[in-house]
Protein backbone atom coordinates (compact mmCIF):
# COMPACT_ATOMS: atom_id res chain seq x y z
CA UNK A 1 0.00 0.00 0.00
CA UNK A 2 1.29 3.42 -0.92
CA UNK A 3 0.90 6.08 1.71
CA UNK A 4 -1.48 8.98 1.21
CA UNK A 5 -3.29 7.23 -1.61
CA UNK A 6 -6.65 8.95 -1.53
CA UNK A 7 -8.34 9.48 -4.85
CA UNK A 8 -5.32 8.23 -6.76
CA UNK A 9 -6.26 5.56 -9.26
CA UNK A 10 -9.78 6.94 -9.59
CA UNK A 11 -10.82 7.54 -13.18
CA UNK A 12 -11.21 11.30 -12.83
CA UNK A 13 -7.72 11.67 -11.31
CA UNK A 14 -6.22 9.67 -14.14
CA UNK A 15 -8.05 11.82 -16.66
CA UNK A 16 -6.88 15.06 -15.01
CA UNK A 17 -3.31 13.74 -14.90
CA UNK A 18 -3.23 12.85 -18.59
CA UNK A 19 -4.80 16.16 -19.66
CA UNK A 20 -2.27 18.13 -17.61
CA UNK A 21 0.67 15.98 -18.71
CA UNK A 22 -0.23 16.19 -22.37
CA UNK A 23 -0.79 19.95 -22.37
CA UNK A 24 2.45 20.51 -20.43
CA UNK A 25 4.59 18.49 -22.82
CA UNK A 26 2.91 19.74 -26.00
CA UNK A 27 3.23 23.40 -25.01
CA UNK A 28 6.84 22.81 -23.92
CA UNK A 29 7.55 21.54 -27.45
CA UNK A 30 5.74 24.60 -28.81
CA UNK A 31 8.01 26.87 -26.73
CA UNK A 32 11.10 25.59 -28.54
CA UNK A 33 9.48 25.17 -31.96
CA UNK A 34 7.41 28.31 -32.59
CA UNK A 35 9.32 31.03 -34.40
CA UNK A 36 7.31 33.96 -33.02
CA UNK A 37 8.90 34.62 -29.65
CA UNK A 38 5.82 36.28 -28.16
CA UNK A 39 3.64 33.25 -28.88
CA UNK A 40 6.37 30.99 -27.53
CA UNK A 41 6.28 32.93 -24.25
CA UNK A 42 2.49 32.43 -24.07
CA UNK A 43 3.03 28.68 -24.47
CA UNK A 44 5.66 28.88 -21.73
CA UNK A 45 2.90 30.19 -19.44
CA UNK A 46 0.75 27.16 -20.34
CA UNK A 47 3.66 24.88 -19.44
CA UNK A 48 4.18 26.62 -16.10
CA UNK A 49 0.45 26.30 -15.32
CA UNK A 50 0.65 22.60 -16.18
CA UNK A 51 3.58 22.15 -13.80
CA UNK A 52 1.53 23.87 -11.08
CA UNK A 53 -1.21 21.31 -11.76
CA UNK A 54 1.33 18.48 -11.45
CA UNK A 55 2.38 19.92 -8.07
CA UNK A 56 -1.24 19.78 -6.90
CA UNK A 57 -1.50 16.15 -8.06
CA UNK A 58 1.69 15.47 -6.05
CA UNK A 59 0.10 16.92 -2.87
CA UNK A 60 2.39 19.97 -2.92
CA UNK A 61 -0.28 22.68 -2.73
CA UNK A 62 2.08 25.29 -1.28
CA UNK A 63 4.50 24.79 -4.15
CA UNK A 64 1.65 25.08 -6.64
CA UNK A 65 0.80 28.46 -5.14
CA UNK A 66 4.44 29.54 -5.23
CA UNK A 67 4.66 28.39 -8.83
CA UNK A 68 1.58 30.42 -9.77
CA UNK A 69 2.81 33.57 -8.02
CA UNK A 70 6.50 33.47 -8.94
CA UNK A 71 6.50 31.87 -12.39
CA UNK A 72 3.09 32.62 -13.89
CA UNK A 73 2.70 35.93 -12.10
CA UNK A 74 6.17 37.44 -12.13
CA UNK A 75 8.69 35.68 -14.37
CA UNK A 76 6.40 35.39 -17.40
CA UNK A 77 5.49 39.08 -17.18
CA UNK A 78 9.20 39.92 -16.96
CA UNK A 79 9.95 37.77 -20.03
CA UNK A 80 7.10 39.29 -22.05
CA UNK A 81 8.30 42.79 -21.11
CA UNK A 82 11.81 41.97 -22.27
CA UNK A 83 10.51 40.49 -25.54
CA UNK A 84 8.46 43.61 -26.24
CA UNK A 85 11.38 45.92 -25.37
CA UNK A 86 13.77 44.16 -27.76
CA UNK A 87 11.27 43.48 -30.51
CA UNK A 88 12.23 45.81 -33.35
CA UNK A 89 14.82 43.73 -35.17
CA UNK A 90 12.34 40.89 -35.08
CA UNK A 91 13.55 37.81 -36.86
CA UNK A 92 11.93 35.33 -34.53
CA UNK A 93 13.60 32.69 -32.43
CA UNK A 94 15.63 30.86 -35.02
CA UNK A 95 18.07 28.07 -34.35
CA UNK A 96 21.67 27.95 -35.44
CA UNK A 97 23.32 25.21 -37.46
CA UNK A 98 23.93 22.96 -34.47
CA UNK A 99 20.22 22.11 -34.34
CA UNK A 100 20.33 18.49 -35.48
CA UNK A 101 23.20 17.25 -33.24
CA UNK A 102 21.71 19.11 -30.28
CA UNK A 103 18.33 17.47 -30.91
CA UNK A 104 20.07 14.08 -31.10
CA UNK A 105 21.90 14.68 -27.82
CA UNK A 106 18.69 15.74 -26.06
CA UNK A 107 16.80 12.73 -27.44
CA UNK A 108 19.54 10.37 -26.28
CA UNK A 109 19.55 11.99 -22.83
CA UNK A 110 15.77 11.64 -22.63
CA UNK A 111 15.87 8.02 -23.73
CA UNK A 112 18.60 7.11 -21.26
CA UNK A 113 16.82 8.81 -18.36
CA UNK A 114 13.46 7.20 -19.19
CA UNK A 115 15.20 3.81 -19.43
CA UNK A 116 16.86 4.39 -16.06
CA UNK A 117 13.61 5.59 -14.48
CA UNK A 118 11.59 2.60 -15.60
CA UNK A 119 14.27 0.05 -14.66
CA UNK A 120 15.01 1.27 -11.13
CA UNK A 121 13.61 -0.42 -8.04
CA UNK A 122 12.16 2.57 -6.23
CA UNK A 123 11.90 2.44 -2.45
CA UNK A 124 8.26 3.56 -2.39
CA UNK A 125 6.86 5.02 0.82
CA UNK A 126 4.38 2.51 2.16
CA UNK A 127 3.76 -0.30 4.60
CA UNK A 128 6.66 -2.37 3.21
CA UNK A 129 9.33 0.26 3.74
CA UNK A 130 8.17 1.96 6.96
CA UNK A 131 7.13 0.59 10.32
CA UNK A 132 3.63 1.48 11.63
CA UNK A 133 4.95 4.27 13.85
CA UNK A 134 6.72 5.95 10.94
CA UNK A 135 3.60 5.42 8.83
CA UNK A 136 1.56 7.39 11.36
CA UNK A 137 4.10 10.22 11.36
CA UNK A 138 4.17 10.24 7.58
CA UNK A 139 0.37 10.36 7.34
CA UNK A 140 0.43 13.31 9.73
CA UNK A 141 3.00 15.06 7.53
CA UNK A 142 0.87 14.52 4.46
CA UNK A 143 -2.26 15.96 6.02
CA UNK A 144 -0.33 18.87 7.60
CA UNK A 145 1.95 19.68 4.69
CA UNK A 146 2.33 23.43 5.04
CA UNK A 147 3.16 23.67 8.81
CA UNK A 148 5.73 20.90 8.36
CA UNK A 149 7.21 22.69 5.36
CA UNK A 150 7.42 25.90 7.39
CA UNK A 151 9.25 24.06 10.19
CA UNK A 152 11.68 22.57 7.68
CA UNK A 153 12.31 25.89 5.92
CA UNK A 154 12.76 27.99 9.04
CA UNK A 155 14.54 25.47 11.28
CA UNK A 156 16.44 22.76 9.43
CA UNK A 157 17.22 24.77 6.30
CA UNK A 158 17.34 28.22 7.87
CA UNK A 159 20.90 28.92 6.73
CA UNK A 160 20.05 28.20 3.09
CA UNK A 161 16.89 30.28 3.51
CA UNK A 162 18.84 33.34 4.65
CA UNK A 163 21.55 32.88 2.03
CA UNK A 164 18.90 32.68 -0.69
CA UNK A 165 17.34 35.94 0.48
CA UNK A 166 20.75 37.64 0.27
CA UNK A 167 21.20 36.14 -3.21
CA UNK A 168 17.82 37.49 -4.32
CA UNK A 169 18.67 40.96 -3.00
CA UNK A 170 22.05 40.90 -4.77
CA UNK A 171 20.44 39.78 -8.04
CA UNK A 172 17.79 42.51 -7.92
CA UNK A 173 20.37 45.20 -7.09
CA UNK A 174 22.64 43.89 -9.85
CA UNK A 175 19.90 43.93 -12.46
CA UNK A 176 18.91 47.47 -11.42
CA UNK A 177 22.53 48.60 -11.77
CA UNK A 178 22.74 46.93 -15.20
CA UNK A 179 19.65 48.48 -16.77
CA UNK A 180 19.99 51.93 -15.20
CA UNK A 181 20.60 54.57 -17.83
CA UNK A 182 23.72 56.62 -17.36
CA UNK B 1 3.75 3.51 -12.31
CA UNK B 2 2.52 6.47 -10.33
CA UNK B 3 6.01 7.68 -9.50
CA UNK B 4 7.54 6.80 -12.85
CA UNK B 5 5.16 8.84 -14.95
CA UNK B 6 5.92 12.03 -13.02
CA UNK B 7 9.65 11.35 -13.36
CA UNK B 8 9.23 10.74 -17.09
CA UNK B 9 7.43 14.07 -17.51
CA UNK B 10 10.31 15.72 -15.64
CA UNK B 11 12.83 14.05 -17.94
CA UNK B 12 10.89 15.09 -21.07
CA UNK B 13 10.68 18.71 -19.89
CA UNK B 14 14.39 18.70 -19.11
CA UNK B 15 15.30 17.29 -22.53
CA UNK B 16 13.10 19.78 -24.40
CA UNK B 17 14.62 22.62 -22.37
CA UNK B 18 18.13 21.34 -23.08
CA UNK B 19 17.40 21.26 -26.80
CA UNK B 20 16.07 24.81 -26.73
CA UNK B 21 18.86 26.19 -24.57
CA UNK B 22 21.58 24.76 -26.81
CA UNK B 23 20.03 25.42 -30.21
CA UNK B 24 18.34 28.82 -29.99
CA UNK B 25 19.91 32.03 -31.27
CA UNK B 26 17.67 34.48 -29.44
CA UNK B 27 18.90 35.08 -25.86
CA UNK B 28 15.37 35.32 -24.43
CA UNK B 29 14.47 32.00 -26.06
CA UNK B 30 17.51 30.49 -24.30
CA UNK B 31 16.25 31.89 -20.98
CA UNK B 32 12.78 30.43 -21.60
CA UNK B 33 14.29 27.03 -22.33
CA UNK B 34 16.25 27.30 -19.06
CA UNK B 35 12.93 27.82 -17.29
CA UNK B 36 11.67 24.58 -18.86
CA UNK B 37 14.73 22.74 -17.49
CA UNK B 38 14.19 24.20 -14.00
CA UNK B 39 10.57 23.04 -14.08
CA UNK B 40 11.55 19.52 -15.11
CA UNK B 41 13.94 19.33 -12.17
CA UNK B 42 11.28 20.67 -9.79
CA UNK B 43 8.72 18.08 -10.87
CA UNK B 44 11.32 15.35 -10.39
CA UNK B 45 12.32 16.55 -6.91
CA UNK B 46 8.74 16.87 -5.66
CA UNK B 47 7.70 13.50 -7.13
CA UNK B 48 10.67 11.74 -5.54
CA UNK B 49 9.98 13.25 -2.13
CA UNK B 50 6.29 12.39 -2.46
CA UNK B 51 6.75 8.71 -3.31
CA UNK B 52 10.13 7.45 -2.15
CA UNK B 53 12.12 7.18 1.05
CA UNK B 54 15.92 6.74 1.18
CA UNK B 55 16.72 3.12 1.91
CA UNK B 56 19.46 3.85 4.44
CA UNK B 57 17.18 6.25 6.30
CA UNK B 58 14.04 4.15 6.41
CA UNK B 59 15.39 1.88 9.17
CA UNK B 60 15.99 4.44 11.89
CA UNK B 61 14.31 7.77 11.45
CA UNK B 62 12.48 9.61 14.17
CA UNK B 63 11.31 12.66 12.25
CA UNK B 64 9.20 11.74 9.22
CA UNK B 65 9.01 15.33 8.03
CA UNK B 66 12.71 15.49 7.31
CA UNK B 67 12.49 12.92 4.55
CA UNK B 68 8.94 13.45 3.31
CA UNK B 69 9.13 17.12 2.37
CA UNK B 70 12.82 17.73 1.60
CA UNK B 71 12.12 17.68 -2.13
CA UNK B 72 9.58 20.45 -1.71
CA UNK B 73 12.12 22.54 0.21
CA UNK B 74 14.61 22.01 -2.63
CA UNK B 75 11.95 23.07 -5.14
CA UNK B 76 11.30 26.28 -3.17
CA UNK B 77 15.00 27.14 -3.32
CA UNK B 78 15.22 26.25 -7.02
CA UNK B 79 12.26 28.53 -7.80
CA UNK B 80 13.88 31.39 -5.86
CA UNK B 81 17.22 30.99 -7.60
CA UNK B 82 15.43 30.77 -10.97
CA UNK B 83 13.64 34.03 -10.26
CA UNK B 84 16.94 35.74 -9.42
CA UNK B 85 18.53 34.26 -12.54
CA UNK B 86 15.75 35.47 -14.82
CA UNK B 87 15.85 39.01 -13.38
CA UNK B 88 19.62 39.19 -13.84
CA UNK B 89 19.57 37.49 -17.26
CA UNK B 90 16.95 39.81 -18.69
CA UNK B 91 18.83 42.83 -17.31
CA UNK B 92 22.00 41.65 -19.06
CA UNK B 93 20.09 41.02 -22.30
CA UNK B 94 18.59 44.51 -22.21
CA UNK B 95 22.00 46.05 -21.46
CA UNK B 96 23.51 44.20 -24.43
CA UNK B 97 20.59 45.27 -26.62
CA UNK B 98 21.18 48.90 -25.65
CA UNK B 99 24.90 48.87 -26.32
CA UNK B 100 24.95 46.94 -29.61
CA UNK B 101 21.25 46.55 -30.57
CA UNK B 102 21.21 42.78 -30.89
CA UNK B 103 19.75 40.01 -28.78
CA UNK B 104 21.27 37.07 -30.65
CA UNK B 105 23.75 35.04 -28.64
CA UNK B 106 25.76 34.36 -31.79
CA UNK B 107 26.35 38.09 -32.28
CA UNK B 108 27.37 38.71 -28.68
CA UNK B 109 29.89 35.90 -28.48
CA UNK B 110 32.82 38.12 -27.50
CA UNK B 111 32.75 40.42 -24.49
CA UNK B 112 34.42 43.49 -26.01
CA UNK B 113 32.41 46.28 -27.61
Amino acid sequence: MILGEGTEGALITELVFWVIALSTVVSAIAVVQIRDLFRASLFLIVTLLGVAGLFILLRAEFLAGVQLMVYVGAISVLIIFAILMTRDLEEGSTSHSFRIPVALVSLILMGVSIYAISNTEWNIIGSETLNPDQMNQAAHVFTNGIPTLAKLLLRDFVLAFEVVSVLLLAAVLGSLALVRGR
Amino acid sequence: MTLERFLIIGAILFAIGLYGALSKKHAIAVLMSLELMFNGVNVTAVALSRYTVPKALSENIENAASFLLTGQVFAVFIITVAAAEVALGLAIIIAIYRSRSTVLVTEAADMKK
